[in-house]
């Protein structure tokens, strides 16, 4: 009964008059703002960031996560930590009380997620990030919506980076294995010819074997010079391949540092490896 | 010569018929289907807007014949076609702006768009009625007939006659070429595509950039136009009467169904498996089992496994076997 | 604050029948009170479906129909000539069809599925069929025999029609049950399109069977519960008790009759009202708003949820039947063609949202209000016509179009009343608490 007279739908669950699933949620942050230029500092940057859904609690409390050029840039902690939050905070998926996103020079906070996109930002969510019913290259198309230049380019590189989908292309994503699944959204994300890629957990519910060949693929789309931000549930194998390492708890920074270094860190040993 | 008159009768009281009505009944459906793939509802008004399209064609059609402008033997309406089409955009576009958009804004559940699409049928359905009346409008001119039974009893030489109606012929000729554009359009198009991503994918979607608001404005664009088509053939075919149009809810809701809501392939495929359910059950077959059967097997009544009233049950009864078997219809796999 | 609003808005429905009854006239009034009064009946009944437990009834036309039904046959005198000729080839007829299907049902269970359990799902759902014919067909074609032009039915049991009501509801329970069941049962819930479809096979079958109830021939004359205006008139002692309220007999009569039924309906209207309040407020009702409110949450506690969904809906529509069993005796004829969905599916869904969806004052209020703008914007769209169209030259061709199309304004104003209250006023206007 809360809410709008408008979201109650009184339990209704009739699919001969509604389809399942709930309408597009992304664009509950759509803002109209523009960007601010603000030079100095690293290549993308989530400053102090403070907020939560809506009107709920804060999840973040003073966090910071940046990532530079070149480098892997990999968030950890503990569930709940507020590890996805902190991405969709970076990628503006929820609306900050405090601090500030910046991305190549220029000041983002007051942008759309849609905007972000434009502006050179590739995000891959967690989960529904493919398009099942579309087949691979329709996929790859999508994800190059917003071009307006021949894109061919860009897809033999994709495909050039991910062999599986050219063998595919022709097939609907939704049929694919879970880890080409996953090579799809990477790719999709990628046709923007993004500045910075963020990828929310790309190993989760994969087999240890398709995930080591996902974090392969991934430390390859870095070396293409990708900056890439990524929350990982896989502390230990995602900080072997991190420059730049964030252990989160309860939304706010406990410890950064290079990948290494965390490894090496015996209290984050402690807590956060298992010894 | 017995088994050729059986095909030739078979043919002209069941399969022409069930084709015309069949590629009626899924054009009618596509456009369900396609509200129900992007909006995420099912439309209730979409037979008022079927009756809407008609109409508007069926007064330039007027319009047309006091210029004294016709077609040769085609139906004047197909010239007045294109712009009914564009006046039953007008409405929905309209009807989109003033109605549907706020409550996309307020991110309303799509049950409330039902109701929502009630209140739109109501205005629709008062609106034709108020404009043209609630009567019986016969709008086809032009040639009756593409053969008429006689010419084809002297082709052939056969007992039994094979009429097909230029309307007919005009149903299946038009609805393959709405069809073939509409698939085109879905399959080829950045556009279509962009369609059928927001339909899988709304929040990927609006991630890759795609407009939300342009995807529901086109909707509306081709879904006026599969309505106005349909709506048209099937009056040209049988007869404009908004009372009719109302009810062809069921038969065209239950074709999405069987289908799968929100597929463009299930919704052809369930209209003809409709169509074809409904004139084969409800046809008398004494005429065909005579040809066929040795004379002591031969029925004495008019076989007709349910009279012609109970066309809705037939619908009905498919709907409920194509659920419990299948239930989320039969092409659910293939999306919009 | 909230009270006073409500007490308000019933009050402006009484001033607005009080003054059709001093405008236009005093059985105008009563007609259209003692229609209100069925309307917020059948409200209540789909309140009580999408209002408490979110179901989605499109087919309410039809359980108002099987309420109809139940007044043939109830109340009319038995044809005995025609129970003769082929009552018992027919209730045969059905007994094998019904026997089929239970046939074909247990198969289903019982048979592992296979080519083979197809096949003779088949051969017995053929057989069957063509048993049921065999023995239908005669019997029918016998009892459409005897004088069709004044019967050619099986007629009723000639019970008192006051019986019919609680028959309605139980014909609707029984249609009710059978659809919920296949509807509510499926992997995902079908019902809007179940009940879209049922309700049409409900008045093609009433059209169709004329051995049932005469079809469209229809059947008039039905019993009443209320004395008739002829007797009134030729009893003394009611022409002077009129003749002292200043009335002429004949429109004594006649308000006499409408007054008794508006008795009658208050009556059965405040039971229903208080049993579903009391249903509402029970533990049962709690339950239901709370698989409402949360599915999921109920179902884990072990709620079972289609069952809960199945009573409801059930229910609602047992009231629907009922409404419409009294309808029909208002009517006092039964006429399968004037059940249209727009007015007896689609309108009372309107009378629902407009008065609160989830408050059974407010389906009430609905009814009450929505009804008397049916009625009334009519006269009111004809009189705005006549001011549009009052510049026009008498018989000018858009004249006479306008002045004809106000009897479908009606629609037209439905939809605007229906758009603006779920615009302006979503939750209606006597909100659930």
């Amino acid at each position: 009964m809360s809410g709008s007279a408008y979201q109650d739908d009184r339990g209704n669950k009739d699919r001969s008059i509604t389809k399942a699933g709930s309408p597009g949620s992304a664009t509950g942050a759509r803002r109209k703002g523009t960007a601010v230029p603000a030079p100095g500092g690293p290549f993308l940057i989530g400053e102090n960031m403070t907020g939560g859904y809506g009107k709920g609690p804060n999840i973040l409390e003073n966090c910071t996560i940046a990532v530079d050029e070149g480098e892997i840039a990999v968030i950890v902690g503990p569930n709940g930590a507020g590890k996805s939050t902190a991405m969709k905070a970076v990628f503006g998926m929820l609306d900050l009380r405090e601090g500030s996103v910046r991305l190549d020079g220029e000041d983002i906070t007051s942008l759309s997620p849609q905007d972000r996109v434009a502006k050179g930002m590739g995000f891959v969510p967690q989960t529904s990030n493919i398009f099942t019913s579309l087949t691979v290259e329709e996929n790859l198309e999508m994800g190059a919506f917003i071009r307006r230049d021949d894109f061919r380019d860009t897809m033999e590189q994709i495909y050039d980076l991910f062999p599986i989908l050219r063998e595919k292309r022709r097939q609907a994503a939704g049929e694919l294995s879970g880890g080409q699944r996953q090579q799809v959204a990477v790719g999709r994300a990628l046709m923007t010819k993004p500045k910075v890629l963020m990828l929310d957990e790309p190993t989760a519910g994969v087999s240890p074997i398709v995930m080591d060949e996902l974090f392969d693929r991934i430390i390859e789309v870095a070396r293409t010079g990708i900056p890439i931000l990524m929350v990982e549930q896989n502390a230990r194998q995602a900080l072997e391949i991190a420059d730049k390492g964030y252990v989160l708890v309860q939304g706010a920074n406990a410890y950064s540092g290079s990948g290494k270094e965390l490894l090496a860190d015996p209290e984050v040993r402690k807590s956060f490896l298992g010894g | 010569m017995d088994f050729l008159n059986a095909i030739v009768a078979l043919s002209n009281f069941v399969l022409v018929p069930a084709i015309a009505y069949g590629s009626q009944l899924a054009l009618g459906a596509l456009g369900v289907t396609l509200i129900y793939g992007i909006l995420r509802f099912s439309n209730f008004a979409h037979g008022d807007t079927m009756a809407f399209g008609t109409m508007a064609t069926i007064l330039f059609t007027w319009w047309f014949q006091s210029l004294g402008i016709s077609f040769g033997p085609l139906p004047t309406a197909l010239l007045a076609l294109p712009l009914g089409i564009l006046g039953c955009m007008a409405i929905v576009l309209l009807t989109d702006r003033a109605v549907y958009r706020f409550y996309r804004e307020q991110k309303a559940k799509p049950v409330i768009l039902v109701i929502v699409s009630m209140g739109v049928m109501f205005i629709m359905n008062g609106l034709v009625r108020v404009i043209i009346g609630p009567d019986d409008q016969n709008f086809a001119d032009g040639n009756r007939f593409v053969i008429t039974a006689r010419d084809f009893k002297q082709m052939t030489g056969l007992d039994e006659g094979l009429a097909i109606k230029t309307t007919q012929g005009i149903t299946v000729v038009v609805a393959i070429i709405a069809v073939g554009l509409l698939f085109w359009f879905l399959n080829r198009t950045r556009t279509g595509k962009s369609m059928r991503a927001y339909s899988d994918n709304e929040d990927l979607a609006l991630l890759s950039g795609i407009n939300p608001e342009r995807v529901v404005m086109i909707t509306w664009l081709i879904v006026a136009a599969l309505a106005t088509v349909a709506g048209v053939l099937y009056g040209l075919d049988k007869t404009f009467k908004p009372f009719v149009y109302f009810q062809l809810l069921l038969p065209i809701f239950a074709s999405a169904i069987v289908g799968g809501l929100g597929s463009p392939v299930g919704a052809i495929a369930g209209g003809f498996i409709i169509a074809f359910s409904e004139v084969t059950i409800t046809y008398a077959w004494k005429k065909v089992l005579t040809y066929l059967l040795p004379e002591a097997w031969q029925p004495d009544g008019l076989v007709q496994l349910m009279s012609t009233d109970y066309k809705f049950a037939v619908s009905f009864v498919i709907l409920l076997i194509v659920l419990l078997f299948k239930p989320t219809g039969l092409f659910k796999g293939k999306s919009v | 604050m909230g009270k006073m609003r409500n007490i308000g808005l019933f009050a402006l429905v009484a001033v607005l029948i009080l003054l059709t009854g001093v405008l236009q006239s005093w059985n105008s009034a009563l007609l259209i009170l003692n229609m209100g009064l069925v309307s917020a009946m059948m409200a209540i009944g789909v309140n009580l479906q999408w209002g408490f437990a979110g179901l989605f009834n499109v087919g309410v036309m039809g359980f108002v129909a099987l309420g109809g039904l139940a007044t043939v046959l109830v109340s009319m005198p038995p044809v005995h000539a025609a129970w003769r000729a082929g009552g018992l080839g027919i209730l045969a007829a059905l007994a094998l069809g019904a026997g089929t299907i239970a046939l074909a049902i247990v198969l289903v269970r019982r048979m592992r599925p296979g080519w083979l359990r197809t096949l003779v799902l088949i051969a017995v759902l053929i057989a069957g069929f063509i048993a049921y014919r065999a023995v239908f067909d005669p019997a029918v074609a016998a009892v459409e025999r005897i004088n069709p032009a004044g019967t050619g039915y099986l007629g009723g049991l000639g019970l008192p029609i006051l019986l019919a009501w609680p028959v309605g509801g139980l014909l609707a329970a029984g249609v009710a049950w059978v659809i919920g069941k296949i509807a509510l049962g499926l992997r995902s819930d079908y019902l809007a399109i179940a009940t879209l479809g049922i309700a049409e096979i409900i008045i093609a079958v009433m059209k169709n069977e004329d051995w049932l109830a005469r079809g469209v021939k229809n059947v008039i004359g039905l019993p009443r519960p209320v004395p008739y205006e002829i007797t009134l008139q030729r009893d003394p002692a009611f022409v002077e008790r009129a003749a002292a309220l200043g009335l002429d007999p004949v429109t004594g009569s006649t308000l006499y009759v409408k007054a008794s039924y508006s008795v009658l309906l208050v009556i059965v209207l405040l039971i229903l009202l208080w049993l579903a309040q009391m249903a509402l407020k029970s533990p049962w009702g709690r339950m239901m708003r709370a698989i409402r409110d949360n599915e999921t949450a109920a179902e884990a506690m072990g709620k079972n949820v289609t069952g809960r969904h199945l009573q409801i809906f059930i229910l609602g529509s047992v009231v629907c039947g009922i409404a419409g069993a009294i309808m029909t005796t208002l009517d006092g004829q039964l006429v399968p063609t004037t059940y249209q969905p727009l007015r007896y599916t689609f309108l009372i869904w309107v009378m629902v949202i407009v008065g609160g969806s989830g408050n059974n004052f407010g389906a009430v209020l609905g009814g009450m209000l929505v009804w008397f703008l049916w009625v009334q914007v009519e006269p009111m769209g004809a009189l705005l016509m006549q001011g549009i169209t009052a510049g026009l030259a008498d018989g000018s061709a858009l004249k006479e179009h306008l002045l004809d199309s106000t009897a479908h304004m009606r629609l037209l104003t439905m939809g605007i009343v229906l758009l603006v209250v779920l615009r302006f006023s979503p939750r209606g206007l006597i909100p659930e608490k």
